[in-house]
């Protein structure tokens, strides 16, 4: 009786092309994780159950920190063009094309409108630099000194003319800012008669998360 | 195993005690594939982390804001907490001038003021016929941002429907004086 032998076919699996579509993968997560800009201000926000992530577009974050300083930053290169346009008029203060567009591509700022032009003729590495900008001035002694006020105004009107749909606010504080400075933003923005908003935090671990709407009153 | 066959010039022959390995050199990849996924999962999942987390806050009207302090709703509802300095607060039920609880200084956290928060959520549907606890968060010049956060994100624990964030009245802060509370 001879036995049939069933030939054993090899169990070797060639991995060169498992490699190469994982090194793709890769190399595509890689790049899309997009470069950020350096904050202009570092803060360190307190953390908190929350999950609910910032929403992608049409978002205004101030940020609170380094003793007060007030900056503020909008998402869409569009929102801040129209943005600028409106602030130039209020100023009364004439932006080239170049300066218009430079300014689009800024993530975040700090300074008050006289010094706009000099910020935006800088470049990302020198903006960057600790301590260079003061803040976004906010006293209310006149109607124009209040130009956080007016910014936030202005992005509000950029979004709702551009897209028609209302501009968030969210408020980035560092921890250890006491609450008065953090309460002048909030002021400014119920002047607006703005009474929702978020504060924006990391997670805190060790507790489940509750969400749970706050009622309007 | 993938195989990378190599150039087996001058392999040494096999008298030798230590055998050159250059013939036929098969390169398992097996272990290449898995660091490229870990590293995959890795930066997928950072991006996502990357973007910080909003926590929603509703303040109340400014121009109504007076009205607030009258509070039309029954006192023994209402549970005031104060943001004092130095991670401190000071609770307490009713009004500042005739408290129902009188005003008690906790620490933020589990034991403190979540204890305090649990046991009022349970007393108040008890004694009023199953209406809800309001809650009134009053920081003082000297809480700090971190301790907002930490008493908003109590409200969320605790699972507080009714809140909202107001003005510190003077006698408040001069209660919050005499006691040492606030930092200066």
């Amino acid at each position: 009786m001879a036995r049939a032998k069933v030939k054993r076919a090899s169990t070797v699996i060639d991995m060169t092309a498992m490699c190469d579509v994982s090194f793709l993968l890769l190399t595509f997560f890689v790049l899309t994780a997009t470069a950020r800009q350096p904050e202009a201000l570092e803060v360190d926000t307190p953390a908190s159950v929350t999950q609910v992530k910032i929403p992608d577009d049409k978002l205004g974050m101030v940020t609170v920190g380094d003793g007060g300083k007030l900056f503020f930053g909008v998402k869409g290169p569009q929102i801040r063009t129209r943005m600028l346009e409106i602030m130039s008029e209020k100023y009364n203060i004439q932006f080239s094309e170049e300066e218009v567009a430079r300014f689009s591509l800024m993530e975040e700022f700090g300074v008050p409108m006289h010094n706009l032009k000099q910020l935006i003729a800088m470049d990302m590495e020198q903006r960057a630099t600790r301590g260079l900008q003061p803040g976004i001035p906010n006293d209310t002694t006149n109607n124009l000194s209040n130009e956080m006020f007016h910014w936030i105004h202005s992005a509000r009107t950029a979004t709702a003319a551009l897209y028609n749909e209302q501009m968030r606010i969210s408020i980035k504080g560092d921890a250890n800012e006491k609450y008065p400075d953090i309460k002048k933003v909030i002021d400014i923005l119920q002047d607006q008669n703005l009474n929702r908003f978020s504060l924006i935090t990391k997670l805190k671990g060790g507790i489940e998360g509750i969400e749970v709407e706050p009622d309007t009153e | 195993m993938a195989e990378l066959n190599q150039d087996s010039g001058g392999g040494k022959k096999g008298g030798g005690k230590v055998r050159s390995k250059k013939q036929g050199g098969r390169v398992d990849l097996t272990a290449m594939v898995d660091l490229a996924f870990l590293l995959i999962t890795f930066f997928m999942l950072t991006t996502s982390l990357n973007k910080p987390n909003a926590m929603d806050v509703t303040v109340p009207d400014k121009n109504k804001e007076n009205l607030e302090d009258r509070l039309e709703v029954a006192d023994d509802r209402t549970t005031t907490i104060l943001l004092a300095g130095n991670n401190k607060l000071v609770w307490y039920s009713g009004l500042f001038d005739d408290p129902i609880e009188g005003p008690e200084t906790v620490d933020y956290g589990a034991d403190g003021i979540r204890k305090v928060l649990l046991r009022r959520l349970e007393e108040v549907p008890q004694r009023t016929n199953g209406e809800q606890l309001i809650v009134v968060i009053r920081p003082s010049d000297d809480a700090t941002h971190k301790n907002l956060v930490d008493i908003l994100d109590e409200m969320k624990i605790v699972n507080t429907q009714i809140f909202s964030l107001g003005t510190i009245q003077e006698v408040e802060n001069e209660f919050l004086r005499q006691h040492n509370l606030l930092s200066n």
